[in-house]
C-alpha cells in the first residue's frame, strides 16, 4: 500500500490524478479570492466604514460570495481531496482519465454559467441577475442560465462520486476479503450522503425552478421549494466539513508527530454522518408556518444526536495529537502542547481551525434548540455561527491542508512556511474579532443579509459594549480575513511556480494505534448504511411533505389546486413509499 | 472492538449531554410553555390576498377582554400595519399574531424579543405575544426580499389602555364609514 511505500511522490505515482487535484484545486482557489474580495466590500459596507457599491448591489456581492465560497471553493476542493485520497489509499489509478476530466469539465462550465448569471446583476440593463443569494428561495427568481449552471454542478459531482466508486469497485475485484482503506471509506459513505440529499435541490431545481424560471409553469410552492433546499442545505453543511474530518482524521495526527487514535471509530463517525445528516434539514425551518411541532421536534431531536460523531471527533483528534506531541517528547498534563510542531503552518491552521470549530459547535447548539432558536433566527448571530464552522474549520484546514498537500501534487517545495504560519495566524485572529461581534450583534437582534442595518424607527441595544465597538470589530476582522487570503493565494501561486524537488513534502501517512481488524465488518457494509440513511430520510420528510403539498397550495403553489393526475400520483407515491420503507424495516429488524 | 476506557468515559458524557438538551427543549415546549410557529395558521391564496376577509384590511382587532388578534401583511418593502402607519396595541395585553406574506418570503421579528416569524406566501404564521408596559418597539424585516430588503422596517406602538381605546374605536367607526 502507498502508506507504506513513501518512497516516491503522488505526483509521480499519478500523473493524470495529479492533474486532475490541481486543476479542481485551481478553481477552488481562484473562486476563494474571489469570494473572499466580496467579503471584504460586505464587510465595509454594512459597518458603514466604506462604501463602494450601491446597497442594492450589496445582494449581488453576497449572492457571489455565498455561492462562489460554500459551494465552488468548498466542493471543488473537497473533489481535489477525495480524487488523491482514493487514489492513494487504494494504491490505483483512476478507471479513465477522460471520465475524471468530464466531471471537473461540467462542474466548471456550471460555475461559469452560475457566476455569469450572478455577476450580471452588477451590469444594469442586462436583463440578467441572479440576486437571490446562496439559499435562492422561490418566489424571488434567477435568470434560468444561473439553475442551470447550478444543475451542471450537481451532476457534476455526481460523476465525480462514481468515478471514486468505479476505483474502488475495481480495487475489491482484485482484494476480495480486505477491509475498506480508512481514507476511501470515508469518500464513499460522504458521496453516499451527498446522493440521498442532492435528490432534494435536483427535483426543486430541475422540476421547479427551471420550467418556472423558463416561464413553462405559473408559479411555485414557496415552503415546498424551500424544504427541498433545506433537505439539501444542511447535509451541505456536511459535505463541506467531511474532507476536513478526513485531514484532521488522517494527517492532522501525522504532521502533530503521530498516528491515529482508532480507525474503527473513525468509520463510526462517518457512519453516523451518511445516517444523521439529512433528516434534520427542517431545523432550518423552526420559524416556518405550515410545518408542524411534531416534524420540527424529530428534527431537533436527530440534530442533537448529531452532536455526537463531532464530539467522539474532538476525543479522537485530540488523543491523537497527544500522541503526537508525546512521541516529540512532550510531557505532563498539558506542557505536551508544547511540543508539537507550532511552526509548521499545516498542523497550527488544522489545530486554529479544530479549535474554533469547538466554539462553533456551541453556538450551532443554541441554533438547534428549538425554541432558544427563536431569539437568534435571521440575526446576525448565523452567520457569526457558520464563520466558525465552514468560515474556519472547513476554510482554513483547507488552506492548512494545501500546505502539505499542494506540493504532492505540483512536485515543488513550499514556497514559504512562514508566510504560511502568518497567514493562518490571520486568519484566526480575523475570525475571533469577526465572529464573536457577528455574534453579539444578533442577540442585539441586528438581521442578517441586509446591507445597511441602520433603521429609522429604533436603535438596536447591546448589554456590553456598544454597537460602534461592534462594527469596528466586524470591519476589522473581515479586513484581516481579506488579507489572510491575499497571503495564501500569494504563498500557493509561488509554490506552483517554484522549482521541481525530490522530495517536497514528508506524504508518509503511518498506520492507525487500533487498526480495523478488530472491529466488526459490519461497519464496511455500505448497502446496509445506506438503507437505514433512507428509511431514516423517509421517515423525517414523508409527512411534513405531503402535508406541505396538501396543505399548502399543492405541488405549484399559487393557490392552484393539486390537479386529480397529479394528486393520484401523489397519492401512489406515498404508498410505494410507505410499503418500500415496511419492507425495508422488515429487512433491517 | 477495542474501545479506550476514556474513550467509553467521553462517549456516555456525550450522551449525557444531548439528552439533556433534548430535556430541557422538551421542558420548555411542555413545562415552560414555549409555543412555536407550527401549521395551526392555515393558509391562504397570497393571489387574492385584497378580497381576504383579515388580511384584506390587515390590522388589529379585539376578540375578548384584553385580548386581540393583528392581522399583518409582509410586502416589499412594508408591513402592513407597521411601515406606514405603527402597529398599535394596549398594555397588558394578550394578542395573537397572524402574518403571512404577498409576494415573496419575508422575515417578521420584534427587535430584541423572540417574536420572530418567517412569513411565507399562502402560509399563515400563528403566534401569540403577552405585551407589559407602554412604549415602542422596532420590528424588521429578516430574510431578504429583494433589492429594498434593508428600508424594511416598521413600529409597534403599546399603548395606555385609555389611549388605545378611544383610536380604536375612531379606527372602527372610520371602517364603518367607508363601508
Amino acid at each position: 500500500m502507498a502508506t507504506e511505500s513513501g518512497g516516491s511522490e503522488f505526483v509521480d505515482t499519478f500523473p493524470d490524478e495529479a492533474a486532475i487535484i490541481k486543476a479542481s484545486f485551481l478553481i477552488a482557489f481562484v473562486s476563494l479570492g474571489i469570494g473572499a474580495f466580496f467579503g471584504l466590500i460586505q464587510a465595509l459596507h454594512r459597518t458603514n466604514v466604506l462604501r463602494v457599491i450601491d446597497s442594492a448591489d450589496y445582494y449581488t456581492l453576497l449572492t457571489g460570495h455565498g455561492v462562489l465560497l460554500a459551494i465552488v471553493f468548498t466542493i471543488f476542493f473537497l473533489c481535489g481531496v477525495f480524487h488523491w485520497a482514493v487514489a492513494r489509499s487504494l494504491d490505483r489509478p483512476a478507471e479513465s482519465a477522460l471520465f475524471s476530466w468530464a466531471w471537473v469539465g461540467l462542474m466548471t462550465t456550471g460555475t461559469v454559467l452560475a457566476t455569469v448569471a450572478i455577476l450580471g446583476g452588477l451590469v444594469p440593463n442586462l436583463g440578467m441577475s441572479a440576486d437571490v443569494l446562496f439559499t435562492f428561495y422561490a418566489p424571488l427568481q434567477a435568470h434560468p442560465i444561473f439553475y442551470i449552471g447550478l444543475a451542471m454542478f450537481i451532476v457534476g459531482t455526481w460523476l465525480a462520486g462514481a468515478d471514486w466508486f468505479l476505483s474502488y469497485r475495481a480495487w475489491r475485484q482484485d482484494h476480495p476479503d480486505e477491509r475498506i482503506p480508512l481514507q476511501t471509506f470515508m469518500v464513499l459513505t460522504t458521496m453516499i450522503m451527498w446522493y440521498i440529499s442532492t435528490l432534494g435541490v435536483a427535483v426543486s431545481v430541475v422540476f421547479f425552478l427551471i420550467p418556472w424560471s423558463l416561464g413553462l409553469i405559473e408559479s411555485v410552492n414557496p415552503l415546498l421549494t424551500r424544504t427541498l433546499f433545506w433537505y439539501f442545505g444542511h447535509p451541505i453543511v456536511y459535505f463541506w466539513l467531511m474532507p476536513a474530518y478526513l485531514l484532521w482524521y488522517t494527517v492532522l495526527p501525522k504532521l502533530a508527530g503521530g498516528r491515529l487514535f482508532s480507525d474503527p471509530l473513525a468509520r463510526v463517525v462517518f457512519l453516523l454522518f451518511l445516517l444523521l445528516s439529512t433528516p434534520v434539514g427542517i431545523h432550518h425551518q423552526y420559524l416556518d408556518p405550515g410545518i408542524a411541532e411534531g416534524f420540527k421536534f424529530i428534527a431537533m431531536t436527530n440534530t442533537m444526536f448529531l452532536l455526537l460523531p463531532s464530539l467522539l471527533t474532538a476525543f479522537t483528534v485530540v488523543a491523537s495529537v497527544e500522541h503526537g506531541a508525546r512521541q516529540r517528547g512532550g510531557e505532563g498534563y498539558l506542557r505536551w502542547l508544547g511540543a508539537l510542531p507550532w511552526r509548521d503552518p499545516a498542523f497550527t491552521g488544522m489545530a486554529l481551525a479544530g479549535a474554533m470549530f469547538a466554539a462553533g459547535g456551541f453556538s450551532g447548539m443554541i441554533n438547534a434548540g428549538m425554541n432558544i432558536n427563536y431569539l437568534i433566527h435571521n440575526t446576525l448571530w448565523v452567520p457569526g455561527h457558520f464563520h466558525l464552522t465552514v468560515g474556519t474549520a472547513v476554510a482554513l484546514t483547507m488552506m492548512a491542508g494545501s500546505y502539505w498537500l499542494v506540493p504532492q501534487v505540483t512536485g515543488t517545495k513550499l514556497y514559504s512556511r512562514p508566510i504560511g504560519l502568518l497567514q493562518v495566524i490571520m486568519w484566526f485572529v480575523g475570525m475571533v474579532f469577526m465572529s464573536n461581534a457577528m455574534h453579539r450583534a444578533g442577540l442585539a437582534g441586528i438581521p442578517r443579509r441586509t446591507a445597511e442595518p441602520q433603521y429609522q424607527n429604533f436603535e438596536f441595544l447591546t448589554p456590553i459594549g456598544s454597537i460602534f465597538e461592534l462594527r469596528v470589530q466586524i470591519a476589522l476582522g473581515g479586513t484581516l480575513l481579506f488579507l489572510s487570503v491575499v497571503l495564501f493565494l500569494f504563498n500557493i501561486l509561488l509554490t506552483s511556480l517554484g522549482e521541481e524537488s525530490d522530495r517536497p513534502v514528508d506524504s508518509y501517512l503511518p498506520e492507525p494505534l487500533s487498526g480495523p481488524e478488530g472491529s466488526p465488518r459490519i461497519l464496511d457494509n455500505l448497502a446496509m448504511w445506506t438503507g437505514i440513511a433512507a428509511v431514516l430520510v423517509v421517515l423525517a420528510y414523508t409527512l411534513p411533505l405531503a402535508g406541505i403539498i396538501q396543505n399548502g397550495g399543492g405541488l405549484f403553489g399559487g393557490g392552484l389546486p393539486v390537479p386529480a393526475t397529479v394528486s393520484a400520483g401523489f397519492d401512489l407515491v406515498l404508498t410505494t413509499v410507505t410499503s418500500a420503507f415496511n419492507t425495508l424495516w422488515g429487512v433491517v429488524a | 472492538m477495542e474501545i479506550h476506557a476514556y474513550e467509553k468515559l467521553w462517549l456516555a458524557l456525550a450522551l449525557v449531554l444531548i439528552v439533556g438538551f433534548i430535556g430541557t427543549i422538551t421542558y420548555g415546549a411542555a413545562g415552560a410553555g414555549i409555543d412555536m410557529i407550527d401549521d395551526k395558521g392555515g393558509t391562504v391564496d397570497p393571489a387574492t390576498l385584497d378580497q381576504h376577509p383579515k388580511f384584506g384590511d390587515p390590522g388589529i382587532e379585539r376578540n375578548g377582554e384584553n385580548s386581540y388578534d393583528v392581522y399583518v401583511v409582509a410586502r416589499q418593502f412594508v408591513f402592513e400595519p407597521g411601515t406606514t402607519e405603527p402597529l398599535r396595541v394596549p398594555a397588558g395585553s394578550t394578542v395573537t399574531f397572524h402574518v403571512t406574506a404577498a409576494d415573496v418570503i419575508h422575515g417578521f421579528e420584534v427587535v430584541g424579543t423572540n417574536a420572530n416569524t418567517m412569513a411565507i406566501p399562502g402560509q399563515v404564521a400563528e403566534f401569540t405575544v403577552e405585551f407589559g408596559e407602554p412604549g415602542e418597539y422596532g420590528m424588521l424585516c429578516n430574510e431578504y426580499c429583494g433589492s429594498g430588503h434593508h428600508v424594511m422596517e416598521g413600529k409597534i406602538v403599546v399603548m395606555e389602555q385609555e389611549a388605545f381605546d378611544s383610536w380604536y374605536e375612531q379606527q372602527q367607526a372610520q371602517g364603518e364609514a367607508e363601508n
